[in-house]
């Protein structure tokens, strides 16, 4: 019987039915993009939020999580920003472009444009490519999740963002930081497209600066890795926000290419980074790695699907968790092998450790096979750290937090060496450390 | 063309058709009404002169199902189930309750030899006590036609007859415990099942004993139309120790049938229960066609410390399967198992698993699972195992290995997996793959066939469960499992 | 017992040429050592004989006992008397070494019209064989392949030759992984089962095998030809000069 019944709209519900009546009209995009946002908020009207008795969102109840909605963030005033990109950076002094969001907008005067163009990469603004004809082409949904709640509300929203194309066989000199800033308090909602063509190699750095006080940050990256090309996206996820922090990604991977990618979260009370991979080549390999730290009472949510629709690709998937306090953790990958995938060559790892009493981990790894010749294999642990180790390192005379922020990193390391790119990694660290002593 | 692939054709041409207890026994037999109402209830409570408190419960539990949506979660699909289009009591006439060997129809009796059941009581010849013996209580449609071995069992206190006359002999304990592992409204099934369940059978071991021979049931649904509706309730005092085994078969025949059992399973104190099942119902045609809807409710309570459930289960039937026996680990201590191997062939669809829900310090569990799919089947592992805040240094391991046999199968694993504590430490592994090659042409250049090969490499995958089989089990469910896939070998 | 006709071959997948051209008779009681640097089609001809459907026989023919070889499965030829010696044996988990061997002998029993062997009696060859070759009660009971050493590997390889009694007995690099121990056990093995009824393939990069089972004829092969047949003698001169002057000649 599917007699759908009304359901009671939240409070949170309420203010973004209001906030969507109140910004549609100055929201971009042509016709058939409105058309869009109002089906996204309709979906939204009649599921809810995303909650609990969504089997995706089991572990992660944003509908409960959302008490209420914050406006959508003015505009930004560019010296604000400029003060901001000054007074604050993610990765010290590595040698990179930038483009910068401010305020969910495209900022070009701030952003490396000049420096990107010449060596082979567009950059439009994606407010202005949805109000063209193929603007609504730009807002498509992956196949693995066609009605997930959190890219219904980026679509419904969307304020801005850029289009990326790297022209083929471009290689980027310099990793390239997208960073979005926040001058003012108010929800974000961007979304980037990012186009990599044939052969061409792109190192990416997903950042964020400022605060958004109670707005919610909610950002979809569409990667479309062209033949034999390279991506390495390094997701960083941080700083203490009492926020939600949403993040997806939607990949598509040609033949014979590369996608790495990285996603660490360290300190949001609500992070949630799901990404939807899919080969549509073969010969192609993907690496996806996750790091979460949370403490207090946050949660931190690595969620994963990787279609396997050709055969012949490798995926490793190796993500690691550490929770303190009474936080959560939750890490939910499938792999799905269609039946003609053969050859598929899928490995899943999701690793735990719970340095407190309260902490709850959350360990969700499927696999969904449909081909027979593939190898396919996952792995979950979770435990606390192992005393005897503790023990040694103590009686080595280290003393107890060093010993435990010493293996902590051990535990981490695994899987951030294994995903490379060490000039970015090597920052990381740090980044751990921080977390372990202020969190 | 590889060498596997002739094997999958082979097994593909095969298929489901090798059923070897698809006969009908050609039995008069009374039925009650159709339809799943209040007066089905009363008139099945009435056959069984069950006191009014049980009427109650099951009318109560009528009510609550009737408020019930159908769970769609699982990874199955087949049409909707018309209630009111079943039978919910089917019984040979001549049965008129648990009798005596020498009273039963020749009849049914010649059914379960034809099934390899032995019914008859092995008399101890010249003081030389016959090993292996097995008690067996004969449950045929709604009805439990023979217990044996009752009055010897009873010798050592421990009680062994059908769920109904347990309801008759011995209600404070069956009011004690009936429900209070599986509650009236745990699921769907199992709601429909405390309203209109028919028999199964009903095991009391007292404090320390260790019951002196294997139990077992076995289960046969013969009518058309009638749906089977077993409850089954085993209870281990302190300090006590029971095997039972359980098997079920099924005629061929075109239409579905329906069999939604509830199997409670309490281990007090130091006690231990293992509870090994091979399900043979009829899996359906090579084209899909019949075959049971097994919706199953199993769940063991480690209430006591020290106590310890191990379920094992060989699933080679059904057309689809929904089944997960549990275990909820209460006591400090307790010990949880699961041990399973789950084949499908032609359209049959599998869903099943297991829960391991640690609550007790210590306790701890293990799982292992191997799923085999061949044919067009789909075999999907579901499996819960979570550690709540109390459970302080609870242990889990699970292994859950999928093989392929052919590229129109499904194979699909689905763990969750949650710690709220942080000296529970869980090891999940899980693998998928197919015979490989290399493993194949090893053993044909030694000269064995394909079939041998096939049928060789899949015993070798499934033997960690199969050791867990009482032996007269484990032979059986070899072969069992030979003939799933194969059809020629065993 | 074997003839082999201007054998050529190539890997079935991208239809590489592996053998190109290979004439070589055994008969019953000899013992032939076949020599070549990497990659010349050592292990190539191997599969082959055993019928490893990875490959395709362009041309040429192969005959066992005069029957035409290349029309029997494997498992065939194996009830017929081929038997090869696996350059790196394959793990069986679950499969007990015993259960194998006892599953492996009655099946060849079976293609043979034979009785299956009683189990005392398989006990007793089985125990047997094994103290020969220095293979415990233990190792059999053990998943076969799985987990054991290299020398185990090759011990339980040749204990299962000498229990299925072929007729041809092909040993691939047979050697290789073994050190001078195991290498001694192993070729005693091999030796213990050589006969006037039994012919021997010996397939190895090194002489040094060769001074444990002895040759009667040795052949050199060169991209997938054989370019040069002599005694024993031969192996000990590639010794010490070397392959390159064959390859050269193939060339």
């Amino acid at each position: 019987m599917n007699v759908s019944i009304p359901i009671n709209h939240t409070k949170a519900e309420s203010d973004l039915f209001d906030r969507f009546d109140n910004v549609k009209g100055a929201l971009p995009g042509s016709v058939a993009v409105a058309a869009m946002r109002e089906a996204a908020i309709d979906q939204i009207r009649e599921k809810g939020l995303p909650h609990r008795r969504v089997e995706e969102y089991k572990y992660s109840d944003l509908r409960a999580f959302l008490k209420s909605a914050a406006p959508m963030a003015a505009a930004a005033e560019a010296d604000a920003v400029k003060a901001l990109l000054d007074a604050e950076n993610s990765y010290g002094d590595l040698d990179r472009y930038r483009i910068v969001i401010a305020n969910g907008r495209y900022v070009a005067e701030l952003s490396d444009v000049n420096a990107l163009t010449a060596e082979g990469v567009l950059i439009a603004d994606i407010s202005e490519a949805l109000t063209g004809d193929n603007g609504a082409q730009l807002l498509a949904s992956p196949k693995s999740g066609p009605n997930d709640g959190i890219i219904a509300l980026n679509t419904a929203f969307l304020q801005g963002g850029v289009v990326i194309t790297v022209k083929e066989g471009v290689e980027i000199s310099k990793p390239v930081e997208l960073v979005q800033v926040a001058t003012s308090a108010g929800a974000q909602v961007t979304r980037n497209n990012v186009s990599i063509g044939k052969g061409a190699k792109v190192r990416l750095l997903e950042t964020f600066l400022g605060e958004t006080g109670e707005g919610e940050l909610n950002t979809v990256f569409d990667y479309s890795v062209a033949d034999t090309a390279f991506l390495a996206t390094t997701r960083l996820i941080a700083g203490k926000t009492d926020a939600a922090r949403l993040y997806t990604s939607i990949a598509t991977i040609g033949a014979e290419a590369e996608l790495k990618s990285l996603g660490f979260i360290a300190g949001p009370k609500f992070a949630r980074n799901q990404q939807f991979v899919e080969f549509t080549g073969e010969n192609s390999e993907a690496k996806i790695y996750g790091v979460s730290m949370a403490g207090g009472d946050d949660l931190a949510d690595q969620t994963l699907v990787v279609d396997h629709a050709v055969p012949h690709c490798n995926s490793r998937e190796f993500f690691k968790t550490v929770l303190d306090g009474r936080s959560k953790g939750v890490y939910q990958g499938r792999i799905n092998v269609a039946q003609h995938a053969q050859k598929t060559d899928g490995e899943m790892m999701t690793q735990a450790l719970l340095l407190s009493e309260e902490a709850e981990m959350a360990n969700k790894p499927e696999l969904e096979i449909f081909a027979d010749d593939v190898i396919c294999a996952h792995g979950a642990t979770s435990g606390q750290i192992d005393e005897d180790l503790l023990f040694y390192l103590r009686a080595r005379g280290i003393p107890e937090d060093e010993a435990k922020t010493l293996l902590v990193l051990a535990f981490l390391s695994e899987a951030i060496e294994e995903y490379g790119e060490e000039d970015v990694t090597d920052r990381l660290e740090q980044r751990v450390r921080d977390w372990l002593a202020g969190h | 063309m590889p060498a596997v692939q002739e094997t999958i054709d082979q097994v593909k041409a095969i298929d489901v058709d090798q059923y070897k207890y698809g006969f009908v026994t050609d039995i008069e037999s009374e039925k009650g009404a159709k339809g799943l109402s209040e007066e089905t209830v009363r008139f099945l409570s009435a056959k069984k002169n069950e006191p009014e408190w049980m009427t109650e419960w099951r009318l109560d539990a009528l009510r609550r199902f009737k408020q019930m949506d159908e769970p769609s979660w699982a990874r199955v699909s087949y049409p909707k189930i018309d209630f009111d289009d079943l039978y919910y009591w089917a019984a040979p006439k001549s049965v008129e309750g648990p009798k005596s060997l020498d009273e039963v129809d020749p009849e049914l009796l010649a059914t379960y030899e034809k099934l390899g059941i032995p019914l008859a009581e092995q008399e101890i010849l010249a003081g030389v006590e016959p090993k292996n013996r097995v008690a067996v209580d004969a449950v045929f449609d709604s009805v439990s036609v023979v217990t044996t071995f009752k009055e010897e069992l009873k010798k050592a206190g421990v009680i062994f007859c059908s769920i109904s006359e347990a309801v008759r002999e011995y209600p404070d304990l069956v009011k004690k415990y009936l429900g209070s592992v599986v509650p009236v409204t745990d699921n769907y099934y199992a709601t429909l099942n405390s309203a209109v369940f028919s028999d199964g059978s009903f095991v009391y071991i007292p404090e320390g004993v260790r019951c002196p021979m294997e139990l077992s049931t076995y289960f046969r649904i013969n009518e058309q139309n009638t749906g089977q509706f077993e409850r089954t309730l085993i209870i281990a005092e302190k300090g006590s120790y029971v095997s039972y085994l359980e098997g079920c078969t099924a005629p061929q025949r075109d239409e579905n049938q329906l069999h939604a059992a509830v199997v409670e399973l309490v281990a007090l104190d130091d006690a231990e229960i293992k509870y090994s099942t091979v399900q043979n119902w009829f899996p359906g045609d090579k084209d899909g066609k019949g075959g049971i809807y097994n919706f199953v409710t199993k769940r063991g309570d480690c209430r006591g410390k020290n106590s310890k459930i191990s379920w094992t289960q060989v699933e080679t039937g059904s057309a689809i399967t929904w089944k997960y026996p549990s275990c909820i680990l209460r006591g400090e201590n307790s010990r949880g198992e699961f041990y399973s191997i789950a084949v499908s062939n032609g359209y049959q669809q599998v869903d099943s698993g297991t829960k391991m829900i640690h609550l007790g310090k210590n306790s701890s569990s293990r799982i292992i699972s191997k799923g085999i799919s061949a044919g067009r089947s789909q075999n999907t592992y579901r499996g819960l195992v979570s550690a709540h805040r109390k459970a302080s240094h609870a242990r889990n391991f699970t292994q859950c290995d999928s093989l392929l046999i052919g590229q129109d199968c499904g194979a699909h694993t689905v763990p969750y997996i949650e710690s709220k504590n942080a000296s529970a430490q869980f090891e999940h592994e899980a693998t998928t793959s197919k015979i490989s090659d290399d493993q194949m042409f090893y053993c044909l250049q030694r000269g064995l066939s394909e079939e041998e090969a096939v049928a060789l490499i899949v015993n070798g995958f499934v033997k960690d469960v199969i050791q867990q089989l009482p032996m007269e089990f484990a032979v059986e469910a070899q072969k069992l499992i030979s003939i799933s896939l194969e059809g020629s070998v065993g | 017992m074997l003839e082999i006709k201007n054998l050529h071959a190539r890997i079935a997948e991208d239809e590489t040429e592996i053998l190109r051209g290979i004439d070589l008779t055994v008969n019953p009681g000899e013992t032939h050592a076949i020599m070549g640097p990497n990659g010349s089609g050592k292990s190539t001809l191997s599969y082959i004989l055993a019928g490893k459907d990875d490959y395709e026989v362009t041309e040429g023919e192969i005959l066992f006992n005069g029957e035409n070889m290349l029309e029997m499965e494997p498992d065939e030829r194996a009830a017929a008397g081929m038997f090869l010696a696996f350059q790196y044996p394959i793990e069986i988990p679950g499969v007990a070494t015993m259960e194998f061997l006892k599953t492996a002998m009655n099946a060849q029993r079976k293609a043979r019209g034979e009785d299956p062997l009683s189990i005392p009696d398989f006990m007793k060859r089985v125990k047997a064989a094994a103290a020969h070759l220095n293979v415990s009660m233990d190792m059999l009971k053990r998943p076969l392949n799985v987990g054991f050493s290299g020398g185990e590997k090759k011990r339980a390889e040749i204990l299962q030759m000498s229990l299925l009694e072929p007729k041809l007995c092909v040993l691939d690099e047979t050697d290789s992984g073994l050190d001078i121990d195991a290498l001694r056990i192993v070729s005693e093995g091999v030796n213990k089962l050589r006969s006037p009824e039994r012919a021997m393939v010996v397939i190895t990069h090194y002489q040094r095998l060769l001074d444990h089972i002895v040759p009667d004829v040795v052949h050199v092969l060169s991209k997938g030809r054989i370019v040069k047949t002599g005694d024993k003698d031969l192996a000990l001169e590639l010794e010490k000069n070397g392959y390159a002057d064959y390859v050269d000649t193939a060339a």
